[in-house]
């Protein structure tokens, strides 16, 4: 790569943002994403041999920077995405992972999932077509799967004569439909035009009147805060360190991923779902004891007390415990395509490190996802639908709700036949 | 409260190292049999001190398996029996060789033979001796189109065989290992590292690496674009391009028929760095066998390499 990254410590310390896009079939997506990399200095002069190749063999007019974003044979051949596919760029601000997904009517699972690990999503709209149901429905999962901050940006600038009065039309419309949903914070409006590279990483010199960021510099300062709780400790055992050795004789540390809050050395905790209450004895790590831990930090712990502790419980503080129910309430999308999820089903549910199996209690609604009207009159799950269920649990799920944080309150589904997941859970 | 927030702001290396220990820990709880694919390339060292780390102070709880081609620069196998030493981890080696002699493959014939494609039997041959159900790798989606879709939790058919439109959705933190009798999978830990992020993890980690990394003088060869050290295995034709004592390094490390060098005078880790950052060609612009075809990495892939 070509960029100007220093090279020096403070290049060792650098901001990541994890953002997804979505866009309708010719919304120009792909064309975007390849914008950004090319113009940002992030693609190598081999891909673009190859890009620039491949566009002359097909007759395209420019070189087709959509290509850079091609993977497999078939989207190549087609001129499709299939899949969520993840491509990486950074520039002196941040480093950047972007969840590439399709934005045709059928991947809508295929978005859910880029959007799970997602702080900031890209919902691309054609200046020509405006607002349409695909784009309700890709803020609508946004706002689903907790995405705070949402860049609309409106492309093909350059077919409607780069008109401010055509943006203003799209960015009403689409405030009138986003207003419905609470989990967007931070909506800005970008237009642009990723062919000719309008606001994408450059400033428009065809769009005088738009005073705003161009699309790479909002990425670069966003700001994200922390996505993570630091409130609400939680600690999900994963593993059980025992080394046996003559060194470590009596060590049992649990290692795992911080959740939520933060732990450290001397703090009250109690071990769910048990209750017994200990103290944090030290934070263990390869590098020497730490200060603290904190979400999403991987670390092990070790306690003042010897407690039968195993994968699946979880560590957390007195006087703020997680919900323990068997009973729980859920939005869920379904994945798959061969089966269909119905009323008493039974799976097994991954939650945190913990598996469990449930059943299906009630199909509450599904969600007509472009018009947010509920369904209540099927009950049946197909392929990419949206809704709400309440299901049974074997035993005790200690979560919180999605809304509070995302690891202790998102779940899968998995069917017990074809081991396949099918259905992405957040807990209400 | 602002200001507690702010100190709680973790960097992209430890947020990436922290996902690649979760990862690594994950694959022991939820598989019975792991195993660690290390080939003493950069990637699968990052790999092997990352589960170091995971598990500390225990060992490593798997072993590490490494597919020999018989075609090893001599630097990679001393780094690997010292690392492992280090490690005090247990090495299996699988030989092509073996697989050659057992014929289990043909040997590709002529002077730009390679046994890099040889590795997939002798790894699925070694997969099923062993019984191991999940094996680690260093494979990271920045490498090459076909691996950006790849998922952290790789699901292989009972032949070993990755079916990209049929992938399991992988969601927040959420992994589903679960598999039938005689399926496998490929675990990447490092899936959403880049080239640039494994450089300066190793130097904030201050990790030893092998010294073909370094600037060195060697003899190579020019073919197809790519240059390759001259050895017993790679001996030039009439016609190629014979360079004495090239100032070289490599970016990548494999089997020394397919491995190319890169022109270098980069001896330390900033050096290396501000090259990896200032470089025009991909990493894998120097693997002769991603050139064989625009999609040798899918096809290759899909019957179950690496």
């Amino acid at each position: 790569m070509h960029t100007d990254i220093p090279i020096d410590e403070g290049y060792l310390h650098m901001d990541l943002l994890r953002f997804t896009t979505a866009g309708s079939v010719d919304d120009g997506k792909s064309t975007l994403i390849g914008r950004l990399l090319y113009d940002s200095k992030n693609t190598f002069e081999d891909q673009m041999d190859a890009v620039e190749a491949t566009s002359k063999k097909r007759g395209d007019e420019h070189v087709n920077l959509a290509l850079l974003t091609d993977g497999l044979r078939a989207e190549r051949e087609q001129g499709i995405t299939i899949d969520v596919a993840y491509r990486y760029f950074a520039t002196p601000k941040r480093k950047f992972i972007i969840a590439d997904t399709p934005g045709h009517i059928q991947y809508t699972r295929n978005m859910v999932t880029g959007a799970s690990t997602a702080n900031l999503a890209i919902i691309l709209v054609d200046a020509r077509l405006g607002v349409i149901e695909q784009t309700c429905r890709h803020a609508f999962i946004a706002d689903l799967l907790r995405i705070r901050h949402v860049i609309l940006a409106v492309n093909k600038m350059d077919l409607v004569d780069y008109s401010e009065k055509r943006f203003n039309e799209i960015v009403d419309e689409f405030k009138r439909f986003a207003s419905r949903l609470d989990n967007i914070v931070d909506m800005v409006a970008i237009p642009i035009s990723a062919l000719h590279g309008d606001n994408v990483v450059d400033k428009s010199t065809n769009m005088d009147w738009y005073e705003g960021p161009t699309m790479l510099y909002h990425l670069e300062t966003v700001y994200i805060g922390s996505d993570h709780n630091h409130v609400d400790a939680r600690f999900p055992v994963q593993w059980v360190i025992r080394p046996h050795s003559d060194e470590y004789h009596d060590f049992r540390g649990y290692a795992g991923r911080v959740a939520g809050g933060v732990f450290r050395p001397g703090d009250e905790v109690v071990v769910q779902p048990s209750g017994f209450a200990t103290k944090i004895k030290a934070i263990e790590s390869f590098d020497g004891p730490q200060e603290s831990a904190f979400a999403p930090l991987s670390c092990t712990i070790t306690l003042e007390d010897e407690i039968d502790i195993s994968r699946g419980d979880m560590i957390t503080k007195p006087n703020n415990p997680p919900k323990k129910d068997q009973e729980i309430e859920a939005m869920i999308c379904w994945f798959s395509e061969s089966t269909q999820l119905t009323t008493n089903a039974k799976y097994y549910l991954r939650h945190t490190t913990k598996e469990v199996k449930a059943i299906v209690k009630d199909v509450r609604y599904k969600v007509n996802i472009n018009t947010l009207h509920k369904i209540e009159d099927d009950k049946t799950f197909r392929l990419n639908e949206i809704g709400r269920i309440s299901l049974r649990t074997s035993a005790p799920l200690l979560y919180d709700s999605y809304r509070r944080n995302r690891a202790t309150g998102s779940f899968i589904l998995i069917d017990s036949q074809t081991n396949e997941t099918v259905a992405a859970g957040m807990i209400l | 409260m602002d200001e507690e927030r702010t100190s709680y702001q973790v960097n992209h290396l430890a947020q990436l190292e922290s996902e690649a220990i979760f990862i690594l820990r994950e694959t022991a709880a939820q598989f019975e049999r792991p195993a660690l694919l290390f080939s003493g390339g950069k990637d699968s060292i990052v790999m092997a001190h990352l589960a170091r780390k995971a598990f500390f102070p225990a060992r490593l709880p798997f072993p590490l398996l490494h597919v020999d081609t018989g075609h090893n620069f001599q630097e990679t196998l001393d780094y690997r029996d010292q690392y492992v030493a280090d490690l005090r981890a247990e090495l299996v080696v699988a030989y092509v060789q073996d697989s050659i002699d057992q014929g289990r493959v043909q040997e590709e014939k002529g002077p730009f033979a390679s046994r890099n494609a040889l590795q997939t039997v002798t790894l699925l041959d070694a997969i099923e001796a062993n019984k191991y159900d999940a094996c680690l790798g260093g494979g990271r989606r920045d490498e090459e189109k076909a691996r950006a879709k790849e998922r952290f939790f790789s699901h292989r058919d009972d032949f070993g065989q990755w079916d990209p439109k049929n992938q399991r959705p992988e969601l927040w933190n959420l992994f589903n290992g679960r598999k039938h009798h005689g399926e496998h999978f490929r675990v990447f830990p490092l899936s959403n590292w880049t080239e640039m992020d494994v450089w300066q993890y190793i130097k904030a980690e201050k990790i030893p690496l092998p010294s073909l990394y370094f600037s060195h003088q060697r003899d190579v060869v020019h073919r197809s674009g790519a240059m390759l050290a001259i050895s017993d295995v790679v001996t030039a034709q009439p016609g190629e391009r014979v360079e004495t004592n090239a100032v070289v390094r490599f970016r990548t490390i494999g089997d020394m028929t397919c491995t190319g060098a890169v022109y270098s005078e980069a001896a330390d880790m900033d050096t290396i760095i501000y090259e990896v950052a200032t470089a025009r060609q991909t990493e894998r612009g120097t693997r002769a066998d991603d050139k064989r075809s625009e999609t040798a990495m899918e096809d290759r892939k899909k019957e179950g390499y690496f």
